[in-house]
């Protein structure tokens, strides 16, 4: 039954899609080595996806299509709104960057970009397993052969290489795990898995067995402890561009993966999984913190970082259900929602910053790079500075509001266990302070190695600038941004 | 008008347009709008002392409208008794540190004077702010620009110090932020600081939780003996202007937020407690004082005789008694004017000679006579000299701690012997006797703007210590209504 409806709510994917080829078509008449025609193509479909999306979510429809194998519901269309406009700023950031490095024989760069962003649609849109998977190994297939589009770096093919080994044992768990709970309830869609759970017919040791793998899978995709391994090793090996591609959009669609499983799928067996994600998070905020302490490559330490702030989001995720009391959920999940969208806001300046020092033959991806680089360029160091300092969760950056709404999730359970949580989320805060302000010391304090001559694009300048602003503007009136992801949440706990 | 919003975000404007005038050849233009920024700021807390209304301890100049909805936070502001001078002393520091540091920095002026208007509307924020998220932003966001200025104009080691300075603050106040979410959670939904007052009922646990969460915050920033060893560190390192404004309003943040917050929320755990603050006050005050009387490094001495200060300052709060809290609150005010001064005729020092080794200056009064004059008065004032400032907040505070117990008074009354002792043997070290070196006989005597900004906080001094009345009037039935509260049991 594929009435009209159907397919309204795929349009973005099949706009995405029609368009990901077409740039792959038309760039091979563009002979020029800048590739500016796919370039300014891509830029354009994000930007209409973006509005589109947009255009959707304001209108706050919920709509199932092609006999509920996708959804189209507030949150995900948000959630693809940030991530079309994170692609967005990451191809503006990486232009000159993979000119430079020999990454530009087509436009496959700007192709695949996309192809990984259908990858996170689907992924966000799905309401069925095999939609899931469909849409996880797409975004994982585009994710290696990225890695490994610089491909005279030994390092980047080494990278994808254990990319890809990881990846596909963790795409094994997920699938192993949902099989398991395709046997419990007898049917793949999300909602009815949902129905199948809560009514107890369902064997339970074969589903909490299946959610133990479920949950696997996803703390890979998550990017946390124990399923960590990978996180370093591909953020150093890719080119920075590669890195920043990966770190800022496909976390949101991490968000949406764990929230249309854990959520929509098996909340009745929140009591299950909470305790999981709470060992996770606990081990993601210690070994994070602990070891970006350690760490001389900026590229590293951000890695580090990342696991520790999905530790924050883990522990948004766990605070929704008190006993079988579910008031508290969408708060806790717009909690954990606005925490992504701030993350990944900061993420996109860092790896902005570290792109933008880099030039050719020189990768900038020591810390010790960045010294007195308040000397030569205020603006720049500024913008490092406020970024470093959000990641942190220092007031009044956006960071520091996110860190706000989970702390508040977290006390609002009234459990003194997971204020104990609290207590021990913030106590790792500080130990992450003393790396993400080591950066700023160096910046400010040091006297620069060498003179810096950077010339940055005016696109680039101007978007990061922006990109820089967001953080503080929103950190000081994030009160619009709250609401969306409190809206976006409580209408998908409402369907 | 919303004055109290002008007071915070005036000089932050300032500061932000001083950021943008980063050319080497604008410094004369960046002085100057930094000079006009400042005094322009302060001008706007004026109305704060001319409007307000000293009957009343209820809030005044009250601005709310709704900030973060989600979570019910709102930009609140309002001043008391217990608030209003800190105001005027914030704004007012910062003008005296803008001319202190006219040609004195050279180096990245415009984000040196962006720091200090930046830092002042920040400060500011602490004292106004009545909503807790409010608060707890702006008391955290006062430690970047601290940060930046120890870190890039400080001295030799100003990396270990201001890295140490962050981090024991950042971890303080992170514990306060839990506190502050655990008060939301408890009262029902609401961020704002005087609901948390009103709070009819909390358990005896859940007290003594929240006075250590806050207390956490609080101490870290007064600092109370044993966690003030990064006070000393940043003092040294750091440069005179910072060191004025750490010494003068940053250190106020922390006590102000015993008596905004500790006091008044939990009352029964602040007097279960009560013994512990007592007893690390008078360690800071007899101990302190005596580790400040062997210090070879000026600032270092001054920096642990700040410590002993503020010793008195927590002292009076938890003798929960009117004449102590009016005590501790006068001696703050009075801590930031001498303090102040202080670091200042060091910073003059060590403009002309470029150390603070005592041991490398002597008889300093003949070459400069005038500065001598001052600098004497201010190390009285320190010394609780009667008719300055100093003596007031200390006689209070004695008087207060003998009416609860002899021995407390007796221990708080050896301060005013070792403060003379510490104060005026470096004073002799360094301004008395024969001339110590060639390099001494060569100072040239202050300048018209040193003058100038000695002058005005000599008569501060004075004012605040020959007719103290005209401050403590704003602020009594403030500290009665405080008194109030802080006796009434939140246990049932």
């Amino acid at each position: 039954m594929i009435d009209r409806l159907s397919w309204i709510a795929i349009y973005p994917e099949i706009v995405l899609l029609v368009m990901a080829c077409a740039i792959l078509l038309l760039d091979l008449f563009d002979k020029r080595p800048g590739r500016l025609l796919a370039y300014y193509l891509s830029l354009l479909t994000l930007l209409v996806l973006a509005l589109l999306t947009a255009s959707y979510a304001v209108g706050g429809q919920t709509v199932y299509g092609f006999g509920g194998m996708v959804v189209s519901d507030v949150m995900a269309n948000w959630l693809k709104c940030f991530s079309a406009l994170a692609l967005l700023v990451t191809f503006i950031y990486g232009r000159t960057y993979v000119l430079d490095r020999d990454m530009l024989r087509g436009g496959e760069w700007y192709a695949l970009g996309l192809l990984l962003l259908l990858g996170i649609f689907i992924i966000i849109s799905a309401n069925n397993f095999l939609t899931i998977y469909l849409g996880l190994e797409l975004l994982s297939l585009a994710s290696y052969t990225l890695v490994a589009l610089w491909r005279h770096q030994v390092r980047s093919t080494e990278a994808a290489m254990k990319y890809f080994v990881l990846g596909a044992m963790a795409s094994g768990f997920l699938l192993y795990g949902l099989s398991m709970l395709y046997g419990a309830t007898g049917t793949l869609n999300i909602g009815e898995v949902f129905h199948a759970v809560q009514s107890g017919a369902a064997d339970t040791r074969v589903l909490i067995l299946g959610t133990v793998f479920v949950v696997s899978g996803l703390a890979f995709k998550l990017s946390s402890v124990p399923f960590h391994m990978w996180v370093p090793d591909v953020y150093d090996g890719a080119p920075t561009a590669v890195t920043l591609l990966l770190g800022a959009a496909p976390e949101l669609a991490g968000f949406a993966l764990a929230v249309r499983l854990l959520v929509e799928g098996l909340l009745p067996l929140a009591l299950d999984w909470q305790p999981m994600l709470g060992i996770m998070a606990v081990g993601s905020l210690l070994l994070g913190n602990v070891v970006a302490i350690a760490q001389t490559n900026i590229k590293r330490m951000l890695a580090y970082s990342a696991i520790s702030h999905m530790g924050f989001v883990l522990l948004g995720l766990m605070s929704g259900v008190v006993g079988s009391d579910t008031t508290l959920a969408a708060n806790a999940y717009g909690s954990a929602m606005f925490y992504v969208v701030a993350y990944v806001l900061a993420t996109l300046v860092s790896f902005g910053i570290v792109m933008l020092l880099a030039r050719e033959g020189f990768e900038s991806d020591q810390i010790a790079d960045f010294a007195g680089l308040n000397k030569h360029h205020p603006l720049y160091a500024g913008i490092m500075a406020i970024c470093m300092l959000s990641l942190t969760g220092f007031p009044p950056f956006i960071g520091f509001q996110a860190k706000l709404a989970i702390l508040q999730a977290l006390v609002n359970t009234g459990l003194p266990m997971y204020i104990g949580l609290a207590v021990f989320a913030v106590v790792m805060s500080l130990v992450g302070a003393f790396y993400y302000i080591r950066v700023i010391k160096v910046m400010y304090f040091d006297e620069p190695a060498s003179t810096f001559s950077i010339n940055v694009p005016l696109d680039m300048r101007g978007v990061l600038s922006l990109n820089g602003l967001a953080l503080l503007v929103l950190g000081l009136v994030p009160g619009g941004l709250m609401a969306l992801c409190a809206r976006a949440a409580a209408q998908m706990l409402a369907t | 008008m919303a004055w109290l919003s002008l007071s915070i975000w005036t000089p932050i404007v300032f500061g932000v347009i001083l950021l943008f005038l980063n050319k080497e050849e604008q410094v004369d233009l960046v002085r100057w709008v930094a000079l006009v920024g400042s005094l322009i700021s302060f001008a706007v807390t004026l109305p704060l002392y001319f409007g307000f209304d000293p009957t009343s301890a209820q809030m005044q100049f009250v601005e709310n409208v709704p900030w973060i909805e989600t979570f019910n936070i709102n930009y609140h502001l309002g001043v008391d008794g217990l608030s209003v001078w800190f105001v005027l002393l914030t704004a007012f520091m910062t003008f005296i540190v803008v001319v202190a540091g006219w040609e004195v920095i050279q180096r990245k002026v415009n984000q040196y004077m962006a720091a200090f208007l930046i830092l002042s509307g920040m400060m500011i924020g602490v004292f106004v702010a009545l909503d807790g998220i409010l608060f707890y932003m702006a008391f955290e966001s006062t430690l970047v620009p601290m940060y930046i200025i120890i870190g890039i104009w400080g001295g030799p080691n100003r990396i270990y110090a201001a890295i140490k300075f962050f981090l024991y603050t950042f971890l303080g106040s992170l514990l306060m932020l839990v506190t502050f979410i655990y008060l939301y959670y408890a009262s029902g939904g609401s961020f704002n600081v005087l609901d948390w007052q009103l709070l009819p009922e909390i358990s005896s646990t859940a007290q003594t939780l929240i006075f250590f969460g806050l207390f956490a915050a609080f101490a870290v920033k007064v600092p109370m003996w044993p966690i003030h060893t990064w006070l000393p560190d940043a003092h040294v390192e750091a440069p005179t202007g910072g060191s004025v404004i750490l010494a003068a309003i940053m250190l106020k943040l922390g006590a102000y937020g015993f008596i905004r917050f500790s006091l008044p929320i939990v009352p029964d755990a602040a007097h279960a407690w009560a013994w512990l603050i007592i007893a690390l006050s008078l360690m800071a005050i007899v101990y302190i004082a005596l580790v400040a009387l062997i210090q070879p490094d000026m600032k270092r001495l001054v920096a642990y005789s700040s410590v002993a200060h503020m010793g008195f300052v927590t002292l009076g709060f938890f003798l929960f008694s009117d004449l102590g809290i009016s005590g501790g609150i006068v001696q703050m005010i009075s801590h930031g004017f001498v303090s102040g001064a202080m670091f200042l005729c060091i910073g003059v020092l060590y403009d002309r000679l470029h150390t603070r080794d005592i041991a490398a200056y002597g008889g300093v009064i003949n070459s400069m006579p005038k500065f001598g004059f001052f600098a004497l008065l201010f190390f009285m004032a320190n010394s609780g000299l009667p008719g300055t400032s100093g003596f007031v907040g200390e006689w209070m505070v004695i008087l207060a701690s003998i009416k609860v117990n002899f021995w407390i008074g007796l221990l708080t009354a050896t301060a005013l012997i070792s403060s003379a002792g510490y104060g005026l043997w470096m004073f002799k070290r360094v301004y008395f006797g024969a001339v110590g070196n060639e390099k001494v006989a060569g100072m040239s005597d202050i300048n018209a703007r040193e003058y100038f900004i000695m002058a005005i906080l000599a008569v501060t001094v004075l004012w605040l210590g020959l007719y103290p009345a005209f401050f403590t009037n704003l602020m009594d039935p403030s500290v009665a209504h405080l008194v109030d509260q802080v006796h009434m049991t939140k246990l049932n």
